[in-house]
């Protein structure tokens, strides 16, 4: 009763903190300092149609790889907590097939999922979208796989050399980036091509492409430890 | 233009999120509904964050034919809360996927979710 009571107490007292926060608060009629630096010198010096991504790729590109970072950090986790299950699988309860309904849709909509999930990661630096969404699309697909055929085996060993193979170019682009151009990660290591076409931007296309296939893969592989991890 | 802002509208709803998502962890004694809560908690942040980014009358910062480079420091929300939240969305999933895996670990060694059942390794 009275952990209760201090629950609802330390809410309230919270509400009340919030509740000043949103009664004094003034939209901005324009931009921070250094999102009106970012708009204005953005396109110019890096060439991404959508600024958002210059941002996370490279004015903070360090705290992209640091994510990237936690990421991999939180599938290794996952895999090192649900990881040994391996002996007792024969010995878990028979999965339930799935129905006829989802494993067409899955045949039908497989390609279609990863495709747009390329789609996504390829034209971070255009429209909205990126290589983490990308990677989700994939992980998406890779999980509808799982629903419609309960007993498909995930090569674990693909995953993980994909995973590797793209943290690890990641990383080479990045280091190119201060030899070639102005520092860590900086995408002006190729030309930045015409503005606003598929091929523009230095290496911020190239970095999404990894990154898009590190997260599909990471996410791909903490499904599938998660399936399991069920039993 | 008339009646409250857009922003104000979002900053309320992730502020009022994020008293629901404590409620929620605060009260619960299923891990489950614990996570739950921490999920609710970490989009109303998002939400906030994004929130205090907005600028008025701003469209979202994608340089094309409607909004061109010349004027784009006039027209566009604020960038950088959008990349930050990117950054915490994708961080928010993996603390998420680590406990739902502690959960698993939990129900296996006690075939329960209950927090109650957890207390041993209390000093």
């Amino acid at each position: 009763m009275i952990k209760r009571v201090v629950v609802l107490l330390t809410l309230v007292l919270l509400a009340l903190v919030f509740s000043d926060l949103v009664l004094n608060y003034i939209e901005s009629p324009v931009l921070s300092p250094l999102g009106h630096y970012y708009a204005t010198n953005g396109p110019a010096e890096l060439g991404a149609a959508n600024l958002v991504t210059s941002v996370i790729v490279t004015y903070r590109g360090l705290d992209t790889l640091g994510e990237v970072t936690v990421l991999f950090i939180s599938a290794a986790g996952v895999g090192l907590l649900l990881g040994r299950r391996e002996g007792n699988a024969a010995a878990a309860q028979p999965r339930k097939p799935a129905s006829e309904i989802v494993q067409s849709a899955a045949q039908l909509l497989m390609p279609m999922v990863f495709l747009f999930g390329v789609y996504v990661f390829v034209n971070g630096h255009l429209t909205p979208g990126g290589g983490f969404q990308g990677g989700a699309i994939i992980a998406s697909g890779i999980l509808l796989l799982l629903l419609a055929q309960p007993y498909a085996v995930v090569s674990r060993r693909l995953i993980g050399i994909t995973e590797s193979l793209s943290g690890f170019s990641y990383v080479v682009v990045g280091v190119l980036g201060v030899i070639l151009a102005g520092g860590f990660l900086d995408n002006r290591i190729m030309g930045l091509g015409q503005f606003g076409s598929l091929f523009s931007a230095g290496a911020i296309p190239i970095i999404y492409i990894l990154i898009g296939f590190k997260v599909g893969s990471e996410l791909g592989s903490v499904l599938d430890r998660f399936r399991a991890g069920d039993q | 233009m008339t009646g409250l802002p857009l922003s104000t509208f979002a900053l309320a709803s992730g502020l009022a999120l994020i008293l629901i998502g404590l409620l929620a962890m605060l009260t619960h004694k299923n891990i489950i509904r614990m996570i739950i809560g921490f999920s609710l908690v970490d989009t109303g942040i998002h939400l906030v964050m994004v929130a205090i980014g907005y600028v008025t009358g701003g469209s979202a910062p994608i340089i094309d034919d409607t909004v061109t480079a010349e004027q784009a420091a006039s027209r566009i929300v604020d960038p950088l809360p959008s990349a930050l939240v990117l950054t915490a969305i994708v961080i928010g999933l993996g603390v998420t996927a680590v406990m739902l895996s502690f959960a698993v670990r939990i129900y296996r060694a006690k075939r329960s979710l209950s927090i109650d059942d957890c207390a041993e390794s209390k000093w």
